[in-house]
């Protein structure tokens, strides 16, 4: 297979993606269905949680949202790692991966934003507070807006790539300081419950149905992110051949 | 580096420069807002700080996207992108401490101007002043990185802008904490400060390596 493709002339350089598009092809199904089933049984798990004594039924929106806030995170640092990965090695799907991870993560994070602020105005009588947890997620939240913005000004994706890539690693500052900002500061916002050094202060009934829901949106994040890869290559490759196009009839 | 940062400023107080219409733009938007909320002095007074912060913020990002644009368009960047790796940050470096002085740090000298028409006393304008000129800096430095991602786009200006306020968010934090804890007994005045000075100190070091490597970038 990668015989017949490096002696193609142009297509060596997309050599990698195309190996890349069959490897992916086979592994999304699967994925797909794994997604689909951990989310099913997350919720089916979620909802069967006891209610809290205090929170009553409001305490199921932590389901939703304490997942997508981790993977708003996580997805953040996938995309700083495929900065590296353009910039150090110059991997031509790095850029690629982290142009297409940008309205997933700003979907998670619009969603723990959302969610959090559905929660907060039974529990804190209030929709939105300025403390530092939720102004370092909003930032995140505006960062990932004006990268798709500096994408969506550039018409040359290869262009794009470093510069934004530079970007990203910069505003990655972030990150720790979302991770982090309930223990520097007091807050409203509590502090971690689960990840911690002295095992998960959360009572198991509630840990639970909350991991397995954290499975399901790292699952799904993958899916997307998958497809939105495999549509990025594609839609490049037509740029391409467009260009290979416009530019025999302007030769001829 | 010195003949650069002499050649910088000389363009830059210039006619047609940025730097008095830097100034011009932050005394037209801490004179609006009187209008907005209404003439009352006491009020004034109380949120004169941030107001000036705010004003300086949105003025300092002003002229970001000319400090890379303008020898973008007479070929010198590219010369200053030939050079190597040492120099490259350098030479970033020189050019937002230009920027700075150019824009930056007649902010600092029209504050208390400012300061007296939003009815301040002495001591907040003085710690507004103070906490401009240590963090104003910060903004050329960082805001050097979001010029030099946006120097290849022919209308930049305001894409810079978006790119650069997230990170300029904790200037603006830590700057009107520690002039509000001037004013206001209890609240110590050191630790934003330094918090302040410490992020200063952290983008002059980040903002011309990012930059550096984003010019490169884009020039290949």
């Amino acid at each position: 297979m990668s015989d017949t493709t490096i002696s193609q002339g142009w297509f060596t350089s997309l050599a990698n993606p195309t190996r890349f598009l069959a490897l992916s092809g086979r592994v999304l199904p699967y994925l797909a269905t794994a997604a689909v089933l951990s989310l099913v049984v997350g919720l089916y798990m979620s909802f069967a949680a006891p209610e809290d004594y205090q929170q009553g039924m409001t305490v199921r929106i932590m389901f939703i949202h304490v997942p997508a806030a981790w993977l708003a995170m996580m997805c953040y640092s996938v995309m700083a790692i495929a900065s590296i990965g353009t910039l150090v090695w110059r991997h031509p799907l790095a850029d690629v991966a982290a142009k297409t991870a940008l309205p997933i993560g700003a979907a998670f994070t619009f969603l723990s934003l959302l969610t959090g602020s559905l929660w907060g105005r039974p529990m804190w009588g209030t929709w939105w507070v300025w403390d530092a947890r939720l102004t370092s997620v909003f930032v995140l939240f505006l960062m990932y807006l004006g990268l798709m913005a500096l994408h969506k000004a550039m018409d040359d994706p290869a262009r794009a790539a470093r510069p934004a890539a530079v970007l990203t690693l910069v505003g990655f500052i972030n990150i720790p300081i979302i991770k982090f900002s309930v223990e520097w500061w007091n807050t409203l916002h509590q502090p971690a419950s689960v990840i911690r050094l002295d095992g998960p202060t959360i009572h198991p009934t509630m840990l639970y149905p909350l991991l397995v829901m954290a499975v399901a949106y790292t699952l799904i994040f993958f899916t997307l992110h998958l497809m939105a890869m495999r549509n990025e290559i594609l839609r490049r490759r037509v740029q391409t051949m467009r260009r290979q196009a416009a530019q025999a009839i302007g030769g001829a | 580096m010195i003949a650069l940062l002499k050649r910088d400023l000389a363009i830059a107080t210039r006619s047609g420069g940025a730097a008095m219409l830097g100034v011009l733009f932050f005394l037209a938007v801490v004179a609006v807002i009187p209008f907005g909320i209404g003439p009352d002095l006491n009020l004034l007074a109380r949120i004169g700080p941030a107001i000036l912060w705010i004003g300086a913020l949105l003025a300092s990002l002003l002229g970001l996207d000319r400090l890379f644009q303008a020898d973008r368009e007479d070929g010198s960047l590219d010369m200053l992108v030939m050079q190597d790796w040492v120099s490259l940050v350098l030479t970033v470096f020189v050019k937002s401490l230009a920027h700075w002085l150019a824009t930056g740090l007649p902010l600092v000298l029209a504050a208390p101007l400012l300061g007296l028409l939003m009815n301040m006393s002495a001591t907040a304008t003085g710690a507004v002043m103070l906490t401009l000129l240590v963090g104003t800096p910060a903004i050329s430095f960082i805001g050097a990185v979001g010029a030099a991602v946006a120097v290849v786009l022919p209308r930049g200006g305001l894409l810079v802008s978006i790119l650069i306020l997230p990170l300029a968010i904790p200037i603006l934090i830590f700057g009107v904490s520690a002039a509000y804890a001037a004013v206001t007994d209890p609240d110590p005045f050191w630790p934003p400060f330094m918090i302040l000075s410490a992020i200063t100190l952290f983008f002059a070091a980040l903002g011309p390596v990012a930059a550096a490597a984003a010019l490169k970038g884009a020039s290949d």
